[in-house]
């Protein structure tokens, strides 16, 4: 493995999230990288600081004393609500949550959801991407060093697809490469990221959800993963160009 | 009162206000007692307090500007800080506490939040996922581009530059 791609792993390393088998692992690398090391050990250190620095404010004991007598007698006052915002912020919640226990049926629904939440968020951003450009060779360049892998991006001039630019996105764990391309006024997002044995049967082919269509497949040690609102052919399209690109 | 110190230590970080923070765990109480028929025995009780707090938060007038303050900045495009950072600029940076506060004080809320989360209430990413009812995976890519802004926030600036 190389120092990028145990980079991406010090903030999982860090907060004691990496499993033993890969924690022993990256222990064994730092004993043969100082800068990756140094690294952790920043990290660690700046995760320790931050702990101490927010435990910062102490609730006063007649607030304490206030709060238990009128949980004891009346329900508190409202707290400073905007009705027309409150009532869009609270659907929009219950909207969300609705989708999410809608999709949430099994490992294969669970994976959709967080690739459909991951190009609805995006979509939803006023940055959607990190790189802004209609250039492949300017898009692809930009996850150098970013990603531990590296994959091709299509010549789009004869097609009705344009590309917007990407980002660095996380999936099941895992650092993936995530591309906006626009279709029509409608976008669709396509993760790349390593094959690894073990992530969620997205089997190739369509699927569709929600209204989301999807078109997943592995090549070359990588996984890419096509999700949009467009049609299943569009998707189809576009994932044609990808498997295609030079 | 269970978890009452620390609910209003995270109201505070989350209204920069004492008052508003009151009144937000204030509320927060009142809802978790007329709703603990909700509560499923057995699961996360401290998750489902935080849950009904930050809600609580986002639907009231300060949550609603600070929420639509860190929409655009939630994906914010993070100022690259490879020039200037490298390991041993942060790690030996004369950085105190107070440096820390106010690095965190200025990040939005989405990504405030999670830190607070992760690293002062200790949680784990699935106990973040059920707070924030995010998936696992952006439970990661948030906490990473959350340490992102607050490393650049840290990073001193290369002498010379005025902005």
């Amino acid at each position: 493995m190389t120092c990028s791609q145990w980079r991406a792993k010090l903030d999982t390393y860090a907060d004691s999230a990496l499993p033993p088998d890969e924690a022993a692992d990256l222990e064994a690398h730092f004993r043969t990288c100082p800068t990756c090391a140094a690294e952790a050990l920043s990290r660690l250190k700046l995760k320790r600081m931050t702990q101490s620095a927010a435990a910062r404010y102490t609730p006063s004991p007649e607030f304490r004393a206030r709060i238990e007598k009128s949980i004891q007698k009346k329900p508190a006052r409202t707290f400073a609500w905007i009705p027309a915002f409150a009532v869009a912020a609270v659907a929009l919640m219950v909207l969300v949550i609705g989708l999410g226990v809608q999709m949430r049926r099994g490992t294969r629904d669970q994976a959709l959801t967080e690739l459909v939440d991951l190009h609805v968020a995006t979509l939803a951003s006023a940055n959607p991407v990190d790189v802004v450009s209609t250039d492949r060779h300017t898009v692809k360049p930009w996850f150098q060093g970013k990603l531990p892998f590296t994959f091709n991006l299509p010549d789009l001039q004869n097609s009705p697809f344009k590309l917007i630019g990407g980002r660095v996105a996380y999936f099941e764990h895992n650092p993936a490469a995530q591309l906006l391309f626009q279709i029509r006024s409608h976008n669709l997002s396509v993760f790349i990221l390593q094959d690894q044995p073990g992530t969620s049967p997205l089997s190739s082919g369509n699927a569709s959800e929600l209204d989301f269509n999807l078109e997943s497949w592995s090549d070359g040690g990588l996984r890419y993963i096509v999700v949009s609102d467009v049609s299943p052919a569009d998707v189809h399209v576009l994932s044609d160009l990808l498997r295609g690109a030079k | 009162m269970p978890l009452f110190a620390r609910l209003y230590n995270f109201a505070h970080w989350l209204t920069h206000d004492p008052a508003a923070a009151e009144d937000l765990v204030q509320e927060t109480y009142m809802k978790a007692l007329r709703g603990f028929s909700s509560y499923k025995q057995g699961t996360n009780f401290r998750a489902w307090m935080y849950k009904i707090l930050r809600n609580t938060f986002l639907t009231s007038q300060t949550g609603l500007k600070a929420s639509s303050v860190s929409l655009d900045s939630d994906e914010e495009k993070i100022a690259e800080p490879a020039a200037a950072e490298t390991p041993e600029t942060v790690l030996f940076a004369r950085i105190d506490q107070e440096t820390i506060q106010n690095a965190l004080e200025q990040l939005p809320v989405h990504f405030r939040e999670i830190i607070l989360l992760c690293d002062w209430e200790e949680m784990s990413y699935q106990e973040i996922s059920e707070t924030l009812a995010i998936p696992m995976g952006t439970v990661m890519s948030r906490l990473s581009r959350a340490r992102s802004a607050m490393r650049a926030r840290l990073t001193p600036k290369p002498q010379g530059a005025s902005r």
